[in-house]
């Protein structure tokens, strides 16, 4: 580790109606990864969108390297050699990777109005090299996967001598052999004395890559780590103010034996291969499996949202026809997507319209006017009981976190009287301690009768919520197991039986963390 | 990791996916269609006829060429056809009222299309108005003025004739190929109205294709955010674009002022649609990101060459309209269909 590069003091920041940073600070050292960790809401995007040129600060002072400076605008970060790579990916996928890099700032012909398209290509290709990246400068970027666009904005970072790179949540949508090379990529710049800042949620990478951790909560700074010594248990502890004990399993109370939902023999092209099972009222059964191993695909099915080619749905031992999601919700199936912002939301609405939102027909009186009245009194209700933090039933959805989003999502089907519900990755990209709360809230759900299908690809979340638990793998169900005799390795054998390596014996990965693969 | 392994990763993308594809279909369309025609009529494929059709085609042609710039920024503008009589109206007052030399004419129309275009520009990106609000507004404004402005010499709305400076007619309606074409066919002449819409074309794909305006026009249209956040200043550059189609909409009024030796206050309002018709035959994507000049050329062309056949055919206006509305709802779910393969 170097020099202090960057030090970021007492850094005050106030949106309407949240104070968003109070008294923040952050330190960073040439040629070291310094992972930045917090709550959903701790302000830690904030705090580095500040760093980027994006927001401006109310108050405090950045010293970089040994100046106070301003940062006024993201343009001014890059001259000063601060990028970062947003959440979002920011490529434009029309343009070629190299008409990507040199966005901004193309070098230009004798004219200056005239773009040198040789240049930035044969630039880009040697930039490319020295990350020993394998592609092509001409390409669209439309046509590279996630990862190797992630990479583009990585090389497109540097290509501006970077001191400082910010990466906010870079790994949130890539596979394990691809964080393996974004790693590599990130070690590659460290050596060379660049200072990393890397924001994640994922709490098992940051021992892997980073030097040092600052955590931080409610916008404030909480302390500053050595990653080498420190537990993660602690990390968590000191993100939420407490200490929660993530890894004890609570004991799943033992279910009903009536079946309400029975699958048999669900048949839908390669992606779906005769699948069948069972669900008991008051059960939670957890789907497992590496991504793509056809779990989504059965919820959607079953939810008529895609059409089967073959097999049979009952519901309370009743054959059932189900077409369409309306079909799905006349039986009363929830399902909440994995995806709520594309699928389950309409952010532009308000908590309360979002909750009608499935259930109109209960809420319109004559000549179809919708009675206010009901739905607020509804809203109100499922806000109190999901304890969803809002400011009110009019706060648009779009202003919530991720925790409460979903609530507002569960609290929609909840109203809609839905007795079935169906949870695709109900965790995903929530913060630790709305994760314990959306736990609580399905077990609730669970114990008042519900039945549950939880499908999600966290092996310890599984293992802690279900009852059951299922396992698919390229769209057969390969195994089911009961709560007491389930292990992660268990679960790895069965979610990795692929059809030709039953033949060949099996191959169980050692000690896999979470199922996120290909 | 670090092999000396050259291969480059070029993902396949089929031509059926490719951006050609469109334009290759515009093309085959104009074709099928001229072929149609020149079956069912004798006097379709007849050079006269032809050379019409490309007159026809140089006014739309050239307001469609700024239209697709905007288009392709994700953007739209309403205001082009109206721009264009006032700029036409401008010309004419600056001519025939107030005796200006024909050259200060023409500048005085482009200028007053880049005008509009600019404050176009400034109230979509500085006052944040979505681009359908401030060109319908400045749609009306434009239309409102030219109908002022062509009172200014009788106290009544009527049209600025140019029957003292005949040069300014044939500015777009001779051909200066003529003494060289004129000694093998004498009837045969193609006006320059044709050449300067194919010259605004190529400055056009010049600009699209080959500087900064161009990279920018793209890159906005294909993810503004990110532009943004590159430190491009996205405001300043969306004005551009829109005044940049404000060029096109004067020098379109210059060129309509000069074939129809008159500015016409009250024409203008539905050329907008055309414009925006033959950008969107001619493959450019209303998302965003993606358009040729040269497919807004061939939009245009199969607009104007549609409407010369079935007028041919004897076919009544009215049912131009209805073709010419078919026509465009087809090529854009052709356009649909191919996204959707990819």
């Amino acid at each position: 580790m170097g020099d202090v590069v960057l030090k970021m003091e007492g850094i005050d920041k106030s949106f309407p109606g949240v104070r968003a940073l109070a008294n923040a600070q952050f330190e960073l050292r040439a040629g070291e990864v310094h992972a930045l960790v917090g709550e959903n809401g701790a302000g830690k995007s904030t705090l580095m969108k500040i760093l980027a040129g994006i927001y401006s600060k109310d108050t405090g002072t950045i010293l970089y390297q040994g100046q106070e400076v301003e940062i006024p605008s993201p343009r001014a970060a890059q001259h000063l050699g601060i990028s970062m790579i947003h959440q979002e990916l920011n490529l434009m996928p029309h343009l070629t990777l190299a008409q990507n890099v040199f966005v901004g700032r193309e070098p230009r012909q004798a004219l200056p109005f005239m773009l040198d398209e040789n240049k930035i290509n044969e630039q880009t290709r040697q930039l490319f090299e020295s990350m020993h990246l394998r592609l092509d400068p001409r390409t669209k970027a439309a046509d590279l996967t996630v990862a190797k666009q992630q990479m583009v904005e990585i090389a497109k970072a540097l290509s501006f001598n970077s001191q400082v790179l910010i990466m906010d949540e870079p790994t949130a949508a890539l596979t394990e052999s691809e964080i393996e090379e974004l790693f590599r990529i990130i070690r590659q710049f460290r050596d060379r004395g660049v200072g990393i800042v890397y924001i994640s949620h994922r709490l098992e990478e940051l021992k892997q890559i980073s030097d040092r951790i600052t955590v931080m909560r409610d916008g404030h700074y909480v302390d500053t780590v050595d990653a080498a010594t420190v537990t993660i248990d602690r990390i968590i502890s000191m993100m939420v103010g407490r200490t929660i004990f993530e890894s004890a399993p609570e004991v799943p109370e033992h279910p009903d034996d009536e079946i309400v939902l029975e699958a048999r023999n669900l048949n839908r092209g390669t992606a779906i291969k005769d699948v069948s099972f069972t669900l008991k009222r008051g059960e939670i059964l957890g789907f497992a499996g590496l991504m793509g191993a056809g779990r989504t695909e059965v919820a959607r099915a079953i939810f008529g949202a895609d059409p089967l080619d073959s097999g049979e749905i009952y519901i309370n031992g009743k054959k059932a026809d189900i077409a369409s999601p309306r079909d799905a919700v006349r039986y009363g199936i929830g399902y909440l997507s994995e995806d709520r912002k594309r699928y389950g939301l309409a952010l532009g609405l308000d908590v309360e319209a979002n909750i009608a939102l499935a259930s109109f027909r209960q809420f319109t009186g004559m000549l179809g006017v919708v009675n206010d009245g009901k739905t607020a009194k509804t809203a109100h209700r499922y806000v109190d009981a999901l304890s969803i933090k809002t400011p009110g039933i009019e706060q648009r959805v779009r202003n919530l976190s991720g925790g409460n989003q979903q609530k507002v999502v569960i609290g929609k089907w909840l109203t809609a009287d839905t007795d079935i519900l169906i949870f695709d990755e109900p965790t995903r990209g929530i913060d630790v301690g709305a994760k314990s709360e959306i736990y609580k809230l399905l077990n609730e759900l669970a114990h008042q009768g519900k039945s549950i299908i939880m499908i999600s690809s966290e092996l310890p979340e599984i293992l802690r919520m279900s009852h059951r638990i299922v396992v698919m793998c390229e769209g057969r169900i390969t195994g089911e197991l009961a709560a007491g005799e389930a292990t992660q390795e268990g679960i790895m054998r069965f979610a990795t039986q692929r059809s030709v390596m039953l033949a060949m014996g099996e191959d169980v990965p050692s000690n896999g963390q979470t199922a996120e693969q290909g | 990791m670090a092999t000396a392994e050259t291969t480059l990763v070029t993902p396949k993308r089929s031509i059926w996916q490719s951006s050609a594809a469109q334009k290759l279909l515009a093309f085959a369309a104009l074709i099928v269609i001229f072929l149609v025609f020149s079956f069912l009529s004798p006097y379709f494929a007849t050079p006269e006829n032809i050379v019409g059709i490309l007159l026809a085609t140089a006014v739309n042609g050239v307001l469609a060429l700024g239209v697709t710039f905007i288009i392709i920024t994700a953007g739209i503008d309403l205001s082009v056809g109206t721009v264009m009589t006032l700029s036409a109206v401008m010309t004419g007052l600056a001519i025939t009222i107030y005796g200006l030399p024909i050259p200060v004419g023409i500048v005085v129309g482009i200028l007053t299309g880049t005008t509009a275009g600019l404050i176009n520009g400034l109230v979509i990106s500085r006052m944040r108005i979505p681009p359908f609000i401030a060109t319908l507004g400045m749609m009306m404004i434009a239309r409102g003025l030219a109908l002022v402005l062509s009172t200014i010499e009788t106290g009544t709305v009527k049209p600025i004739y140019f029957n003292d400076t005949p040069e300014f007619r044939q500015l777009t309606m001779l051909s200066f190929l003529d003494p060289i074409i004129k000694p093998i066919a004498p009837t045969f002449s193609v006006p320059n109205a044709v050449f300067i819409m194919f010259g605004a074309a190529l400055v056009a794909a010049f600009i699209l294709g080959k500087t900064v305006l161009g990279r920018y026009t793209v890159a906005i249209g294909s993810n503004e955010e990110a532009t943004r956040l590159s430190g491009v200043n996205v405001a300043n550059w969306k004005t551009a674009v829109y005044a940049l189609g404000g060029v096109f909409s004067g020098l379109a009024g210059v060129m309509i002022a000069s074939r129809l030796n008159s500015a016409q206050p009250a024409l203008g309002v539905g050329y907008e649609l055309d414009a925006i018709a033959a950008v969107v035959i001619g493959g450019t994507s209303l998302s965003g990101g993606e358009g040729t000049i040269l497919g807004t050329i061939i939009g245009a062309f199969i607009i104007s060459t549609l409407t010369n056949g079935l007028r041919i055919m004897n076919v009544p206006q009215e049912w131009q309209f209805v073709v010419t509305g078919v026509i465009v709802i087809l090529a854009v779910y052709l356009d649909i269909l191919r996204r959707r393969r990819s």
